[in-house]
């Protein structure tokens, strides 16, 4: 089981640029999703003539799903400037996969649930962490991705692209940055020093 | 000394790095600084260098500061969350240690205890900003500390021939704006690139001194090529190196090399690095040859 919680305001409110396509998730049954919050900030985008369109699914982690409804709503997201996912790490990876040029941010945080996860594709990964990275590293998991979970940029330990733990694997960073630099977004580099917060259980409390 | 001084002052900085033993006997590594490194500026002390267990960093700094040399405390994030890091570096500044080195350090799987939890609870960056936080008088969880707080030189490392070098300059931004103080780079076999990077490094206005091994052999060479990040040995030196056996076992040609490359090097940097890897005994005759 997993919960997917709003960002605070603040956070939200700097992440928009420009006009906003959302994506709702309601997720696998084992995702706990913010309803009330949701409607709330699509509202409000709404007044601010901010918002182009919106979809609410389930399992935008499939990919062949995913990519059906989003051409039907082509109109409105070649419209928007950016698109807003609210759903759990896996799924904004995947929406993120998709919009080679897009900004794709994430707008929840992800904390786990004890009992069982929901259905993920192999190649995305969630850990969970409470505290998405994805708006700063391009929509690749900084978490599942390096095999250290820096959140502060690559290790020197790539060796021809490949990360020193494992020589199968690429380096994760190394992704991040050539994400990054395609999508014109290296600036995000220079964001403050991330120190990661392990107290996430407190979190899910609150 | 804080080696920042020695910058401030316009020096070429030389610093070597040792390696503590493993085990408690550390009478043949303090024989060998005494003897071949006290002329220089400061001496790294490794941290559990390559995930290796072995004797502590910090009590061998100790050892190295009482027999009147200046160390350099190598700290990484690989074995201790912040609440260790933080200790450990308060317990530093108590023994009059004032020079740091702070790494992510190497994965616990590439070192001799493949089964160890990796920490990383702290990396690089959020480690020297740790140190920053502690010199205002206030640790990480935001709590203040009791009395003067601990001032240190922060350093970092980058990887000026890594294949990635634009993400390594961008990391360097982070620490720059963390707190880094000076720069050691990874080991550099190719002065054209070093040169290529400094013209990029420059504009975060920090020292940086040019990381530098004495090559021992072409099957070393070979080694780095294959399996260190960010050092790649040109084939016109693995030549040099093949020419004449006995000259490159006796240390002539590696001594040669590495001359070469701090020479080239020195009007771009501030400072050089020498990792010996055990031949510490060779130092004072690479520097001789480098012209400092
Ligand atoms: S950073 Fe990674 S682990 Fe953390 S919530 Fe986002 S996708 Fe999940
Ligand atoms: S090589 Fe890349 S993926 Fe591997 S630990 Fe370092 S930064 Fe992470």
């Amino acid at each position: 089981m997993l919960i997917t919680q709003l960002k605070p305001k603040e956070t939200i409110a700097s992440l928009v640029e420009g006009k906003v396509f959302v994506i709702n998730c309601h997720g696998c049954k084992e995702v706990s999703f913010p309803e009330k919050e949701a409607v709330e900030l699509q509202k409000e985008l709404e007044a601010q003539g901010k918002l182009t369109g919106v979809i609410t699914t389930d399992y935008i982690c499939n990919p062949e799903n995913m990519k059906l409804r989003l051409e039907s709503h082509k109109q409105e997201i070649d419209a928007a400037d950016m698109i807003l996912v609210l759903s759990c790490g896996v799924g904004v990876q995947t929406v993120a996969e998709y919009f080679e040029d897009k900004k794709v941010c994430a707008a929840c945080d992800t904390y786990p649930l004890p009992g069982f996860q929901g259905v993920t594709p192999l190649e995305y990964d969630c850990d969970q962490c409470g505290e998405c990275y994805l708006n700063i590293t391009g929509g690749i998991c900084p978490i599942t991705a390096c095999s250290k979970s820096l959140v502060n940029g690559q290790c020197g330990g790539a060796k021809n692209g490949k990360c020193e733990v494992d020589s199968n694997m690429e380096c994760g960073w190394e992704r991040i940055y050539r994400r990054l630099a395609q999508l014109g977004r290296l600036d995000v580099l220079k964001c403050p020093t991330q120190i990661r917060n392990y107290a996430t259980e407190e979190k899910t409390e609150a | 000394m804080k080696i920042t001084e020695a910058f401030e002052r316009g020096e070429f900085v030389v610093t070597a790095e040792v390696g503590p033993p493993k085990g408690i006997h550390i009478e043949h590594v303090v024989e060998e600084a005494k003897t071949y490194l006290s002329g220089i500026t400061a001496v790294n002390v490794t941290d559990n260098q390559s995930s290796v267990m072995r004797l502590g960093s910090l009590a061998t700094c100790k050892v190295l500061k009482d027999e009147g040399l200046t160390p350099i405390f190598q700290l990484t994030c690989r074995d201790r969350n912040r609440i260790a890091l933080q200790s450990d570096l308060l317990s530093a500044a108590m023994l009059g240690i004032e020079n740091l080195l702070l790494l992510t350090g190497d994965h616990t799987r590439m070192g001799d205890h493949p089964q160890a939890k990796p920490v990383f609870d702290l990396d690089s960056v959020s480690l020297i900003h740790t140190v920053k936080q502690l010199e205002s008088g206030v640790d990480l969880g935001g709590n203040e500390l009791v009395g003067e707080p601990p001032k240190f030189a922060k350093g970092a490392v980058v990887s000026p021939c890594s294949d990635s070098v634009d993400a390594q300059l961008a990391k360097m931004e982070r620490k720059v704006a963390a707190g880094c103080d000076y720069f050691q780079t990874q080991a550099v076999f190719e002065p054209e690139k070093f040169i290529k990077f400094m013209e990029k490094a420059k504009q975060f206005g920090k020292p940086v001194q040019v990381g530098v091994i004495i090559p021992k052999s072409v099957g070393m060479a070979r080694f780095m090529n294959n399996n260190v990040a960010g050092v790649h040995v040109p084939d016109d030196m693995l030549e040099e190196l093949k020419k004449d056996k006995e000259k490159t076992k006796a240390g002539i040609t590696g001594v040669e090399i590495a001359a070469r490359i701090i020479k080239e090097c020195r009007p771009y940097c501030q400072g050089v690095h020498i990792m010996a890897l055990g031949w510490e005994a060779k130092v004072p005759e690479l520097l001789k040859q480098a012209g400092i």
